[in-house]
């Protein structure tokens, strides 16, 4: 019997450690179909932020750097400036790129540099224990929110996608979810945008991914879903913003 | 040819020359002369670069030191030969990538111009930095190997050494000097050294055609890896200590009192030596030139009665190793100013007098 569906090459063949209902194994699937797709799995260069993600090397079958927390985008432009052949990208979450990294990755976007960005935002910090981030939802409880983000004391959710695509090196900006198997489709081709810009030389892309974190949401899977759906994209709408 | 630069030139010479690929830097005084050097000449470099099949040479402007030193890490990481430069404060803020690169067993070269401190202090020369440099500096059991110039060749000379040391043993090495050593200028001899296509680099990242993926990282979760990864690091540590102490002697047979200085404070521990000398007084000087590995051999002095004095623009730092090394056998004094101060010629021969 001919087989038409198989494993990407880019995954490394073992369970991942993600919590059940997590987006990031799904997320990480979706870059590996992009990179086997492109046919650009030898000359790809992953950096894997401080995070849940941050074993995403054991996952993805190519090249790949750990970057300090936060510093994923500086690691970056010095891989892909040596090597402007390879193509690079970054993978990180909202704490990584959007509180302390915030600096690299405004300064990363300004000066043009010629990368793809794969953001998951899940609106809370997921390896330390669930955690207010900066994306964090008014009236959303954390463990250090504990009565729901308040506007008065935490500020608002963070649009850094909106931010960024105010910069001119920015070329492509999009923001997409994990809720629906049609949702992870559009996705899919939004990654692989990012990644063909880098590869027509045409700068900075960055695809912003609403993703779930059940465990730290206090919800089961399939109720994480419905709330990117019904809560989670009312403050973060879907689609293209640049 | 020799030619006249100042000692941040000459660092930024001695990198071009050892076939440096990718600088990346923040401005702070007194370094600035560093990063407007290589933002000149790597650029100019590149041309030649894709003739002879080599990397880019990459010049990059960073938005901090955190993201200089992130984009060292990256670039060596990529198998570039990589360097930053700084001064205290910025260098403080480098700790934590410094960390990352020696966990991950990347090569660096780092450099650090100290300015008086602590805090924003001032843009003088000092030498408060001396632990900060030695022990490590940033979080966990690691080291860098760290060369000391005290003139302007050396400057030049020690730049190419440490990106050398830092291939050979995939560590960073840091050059530590001070706003003196950093802005007078001397004539310096240039080195016939050809710029050494980049060595292979077996574990770096540029794709895994051919080969299984690599991947660079200083995390290791499961039990038991990161003490495997830590002790496989120390032996590295305790060759390198074997193989790379260095030091200049100086009038050390007779000498009855022994001067212990390095860089700019060992200059002024030479000219106070010599106007000592000639009123007869027998003092020698030991200048450690690594400050790690700190050489311990000429501390086993023949007179036995050996008396030391340890000299340094800071109240006190290499003043513990050089205890360390003389393991309580002969007295060790010390003289030193910090903040802005030098200690003087004069001040040295006084305490000399005071001692003898």
């Amino acid at each position: 019997m001919e087989k038409i569906f198989q494993r990407c090459q880019s995954l490394v063949d073992v369970p991942t450690h993600y919590c059940p209902g997590c987006g990031h194994g799904i997320a990480h699937r979706l870059v590996a179909e992009v990179v086997d797709g492109l046919g650009i799995r030898e000359k790809t260069i992953g950096v894997a932020p401080v995070g849940c993600a941050v074993v995403a090397y054991d996952y993805w079958n190519f090249d790949c750097s750990e970057a300090a927390h936060g510093r994923a985008l500086a690691v970056a432009t010095a891989i892909k400036r040596v090597h402007p052949q390879n193509i690079v990208f970054t993978y990180q979450g909202d704490g990584d790129l959007a509180a302390i990294g915030t600096n690299e990755t405004i300064h990363a976007a300004n000066r043009g540099e010629n990368l793809s960005v794969v953001f998951i935002n899940n609106a809370v910090y997921g390896m330390t224990g669930g955690q207010l981030a900066p994306t964090t939802l008014l009236g959303q409880k954390t463990s250090t929110s504990i009565e729901g983000r308040e506007k008065k004391t935490h500020g608002y959710p963070l649009k850094i996608s909106e931010i960024l695509a105010l910069l001119p090196g920015v070329c492509y900006v999009e923001r997409v979810s994990l809720d629906s198997p049609a949702e992870a489709l559009k996705a899919k081709r939004a990654i692989r945008l990012a990644f063909e810009n880098q590869i027509n030389n045409l700068g900075f892309s960055l695809v912003e991914i609403l993703s779930a974190c059940p465990t730290y949401w206090g919800l089961s899977p399939k109720e994480s879903l419905d709330w990117i759906k019904n809560v989670m994209q009312k403050e973060f709408p879907l689609g293209r913003i640049k | 040819m020799k030619i006249l630069l100042s000692g941040n030139e000459a660092i930024a010479q001695g990198a071009i020359q050892a076939g440096c690929s990718f600088y990346a830097g923040y401005p702070i005084t007194p370094q600035n002369e560093i990063i407007a050097y290589m933002a000149k000449h790597m650029a100019i470099s590149s041309a030649g670069q894709a003739a002879r099949k080599q990397l880019p040479r990459v010049f990059i402007q960073a938005e901090s030191e955190l993201a200089a030193i992130n984009m060292v890490y990256g670039a060596s990481a990529a198998g570039a030969r990589a360097m930053t430069s700084s001064s205290s404060p910025g260098i403080s803020l480098m700790q934590e990538g410094i960390s990352y690169i020696a966990g991950a067993q990347l090569p660096a070269v780092i450099v650090n111009i100290m300015r008086g401190g602590p805090g924003l202090g001032n843009i003088a020369p000092a030498q408060s930095d001396y632990f900060q440099a030695v022990r490590g500096g940033g979080h966990g059991d690691y080291r860098l190997i760290v060369l000391a110039p005290a003139s302007v060749q050396e400057a030049y000379d020690f730049t190419q050494t440490a990106f050398d040391l830092a291939d050979k043993y995939r560590i960073p090495v840091m050059i530590l000097g001070d706003g003196i050593l950093g802005q007078m200028m001397e004539p310096v001899q240039l080195s016939s050294r050809k710029i050494k296509s980049p060595a292979v680099k077996s574990w770096a990242l540029n794709g895994c055609r051919g080969r299984k993926p690599n991947v660079v990282k200083s995390f290791f979760l499961r039990e038991g890896d990161l003490e495997k990864a830590n002790l496989k690091r120390q032996k590295n540590y305790e060759i390198i200590k074997q193989q790379q102490a260095r030091f200049e002697g100086l009038f050390l047979a007779d000498a009855k009192m022994v001067l212990v200085a390095y860089g700019t404070m060992a200059r002024i521990a030479k000219s106070a030596i010599s106007r000592l000398r000639g009123a007869g007084k027998k003092v020698g000087l030991i200048r450690p030139i690594s400050l790690w590995p700190f050489p311990q051999q000429p501390f086993n002095l023949k007179n036995k009665q050996v008396k030391y004095l340890v000299l340094e623009m800071s109240y006190g730092q290499m003043l513990e190793d050089v205890r360390l090394a003389v393991d309580g056998r002969n007295p060790v004094e010390f003289l030193g100013r910090s903040g802005g101060g030098v200690p003087s010629e004069e001040q040295i021969i006084n305490q000399v007098k005071k001692i003898l």
